[in-house]
């Protein structure tokens, strides 16, 4: 075959292109539609609550996941310092996964529960109060700006139409779980439930 | 993987990697030598015009090379559906290789520092080293870097505790953490807004600091029925409880009257997170006595 065939035939070579674009795709992630490692949830797994979805949308509109990952990988430096590496089940309720790609904090993978509220909550208050090499900015109006719960229904049933697993009661009182509540609360109690699933952390 | 996905995608690496090769050998074909010859393309532009010369040889075999490279990677590493690779390399088998490598390496020394109670353990140099750093990691965010604590988080350098200084106290705290709850207004949920100005004056002139000396003797009442169940009639705290000592003018939380007004008025609910399903109880025992070694 002359080189000229591929080159002077435009159809052609939008063919071959395709090919060789469409390959990884093919090999490396159409498969994973169909694993079960990755579809499956971890046991124990369930959806978050309303007021924690709630908090994990601050999370995203405050831009957390840009400075913080949520993915432990398998190097004994990072478990030892994190906690079990992260598993394929533990994420198969999230749309979109956040897991992130830099880290200018820690990872936060498995932050529930190793701190208290309070320090959360003066953490987010003002970062250099407790942590005084801290380059992490200070979100004082979460605490004083009520959580829209417009569309906190909605969003419940979209992903419950994307198979996760929620109730039509949870969907029902989730505006009313949410009556009242301050932006941090639902940012803590985001927090406080990451990562743990997986109860063993060593 | 199904078998179905593993030929998938078995089929489509393979695919690639010879398809490549064969792209290669089929395109080099038609062009006669690797020296510079005066064959063009035979287009032209603006009187432009290319000539059609092979890759030079070393660029040629950099890409079959490549090509060889895959393939023995793909023998070696999994990449073939479910075939495991020759080397039965996983991303966890090389994580519990590196675990059992320090475990050998570091697994001894801190079986013997666990073994050691917690008063000898302070007194020795590289154990309290070890303490410092797990310290740094684990447990400064709150304490701070010098242990000395926040508004809200304990000093762990005064001989002032909640739960108690003793080793086993420190080793409990550490285990499964602790949870302080101090009520709004104490045991007397009805207490008024002088009454609250009186209990805040007595609270103060535990200290020496009342306000106002005769709502602080007037608060002796108050005091005694709102909030002498924990921390004692003479204001000294119960450690059972984490109830603190008002008498040192040590605080956990401001001292002034505004501050002391508001733990009255609002209660305080605190928590130390249990660390036992967070480190190891070696660990942990490292941990009491440099804590411990703080203050003793």
């Amino acid at each position: 075959m002359k080189h000229e065939i591929v080159e002077k035939n435009i159809g052609l070579m939008i063919v071959f292109i395709i090919l060789v674009i469409s390959g990884g795709f093919l090999a490396e992630v159409l498969p994973l539609f169909f694993l079960k490692e990755v579809n499956e949830p971890i046991e124990g797994l369930e959806p978050i609550s309303a007021l924690e979805l709630e908090g994990r949308d601050i999370y995203i509109r405050e831009g957390c996941h840009v400075c913080h990952t949520q993915q432990i990988r398998p190097f004994r430096a990072e478990t030892e310092r994190y906690g079990h590496y992260s598993v394929a089940g533990e994420f198969v309720y999230e749309r979109p996964f956040l897991w992130g790609s830099k880290r200018t904090g820690p990872d936060l993978a498995r932050v529930g529960g190793r701190y208290s509220d309070a320090w959360q909550r003066q953490h987010l208050m003002d970062p250099r109060s407790v942590v005084p090499e801290s380059n992490m900015p200070a979100f004082p109006w979460l605490f004083d700006t009520l959580v829209n719960h417009k569309g906190t229904a909605a969003k419940l049933s979209t992903l419950q139409t994307l198979g996760v697993p929620y109730t039509d009661e949870q969907i029902a009182s989730a505006a009313d779980e949410l009556e009242g509540k301050f932006e941090i609360e639902a940012l803590v109690a985001y927090l406080q439930q990451l990562g743990t699933v997986l109860s063993d952390k060593r | 993987m199904s078998t179905f996905w593993s030929i998938w995608v078995t089929v489509i690496v393979l695919g690639t990697v010879f398809g490549c090769w064969w792209l290669l050998l089929a395109t080099r074909k038609s062009q006669v030598s690797d020296s510079e010859t005066e064959r063009t393309t035979g287009h032209s532009f603006d009187g432009i015009e290319e000539y059609d010369n092979p890759l030079p040889k070393w660029w040629f075999y950099l890409y079959v090379a490549t090509c060889i490279f895959a393939l023995g990677y793909l023998a070696l590493y999994p990449g073939l559906g479910n075939f495991k690779g020759l080397l039965g390399w996983t991303a966890v088998n090389q994580w519990e290789a590196e675990v059992a490598s320090a475990d050998e390496k570091y697994g001894e020394i801190y079986a013997q520092y666990g073994q050691t109670p917690v008063i000898e353990l302070a007194k020795d140099e590289d154990a309290l080293k070890i303490g410092q750093r797990l310290f740094a990691n684990n447990c400064a965010v709150c304490h701070g870097s010098a242990a000395r604590g926040q508004v809200g988080f304990p000093n762990l350098t005064d001989d002032d505790w909640l739960w108690g200084g003793t080793p086993d106290a420190i080793l409990e705290t550490l285990r499964n953490g602790r949870m302080g709850n101090m009520p709004a207004k104490g045991v007397m949920p009805n207490m008024n807004a002088a009454q609250v100005d009186q209990v805040v004056n007595h609270v103060l002139s535990f200290s020496g600091r009342e306000k106002d000396a005769a709502a602080a003797e007037a608060g002796e009442a108050v005091f005694a029925q709102a909030c002498a169940a924990c921390h004692g009639a003479d204001g000294k705290g119960m450690q059972a409880l984490g109830a603190p000592n008002l008498t040192d003018n040590i605080w956990l939380y401001g001292s002034n009257y505004e501050w002391i007004k508001e733990t009255v008025l609002h209660g305080r609910q605190n928590e130390m997170p249990a660390q036992s399903g967070r480190l190891s109880s070696d660990q942990i025992q490292i941990l009491a006595a440099y804590v411990y070694s703080l203050s003793n």
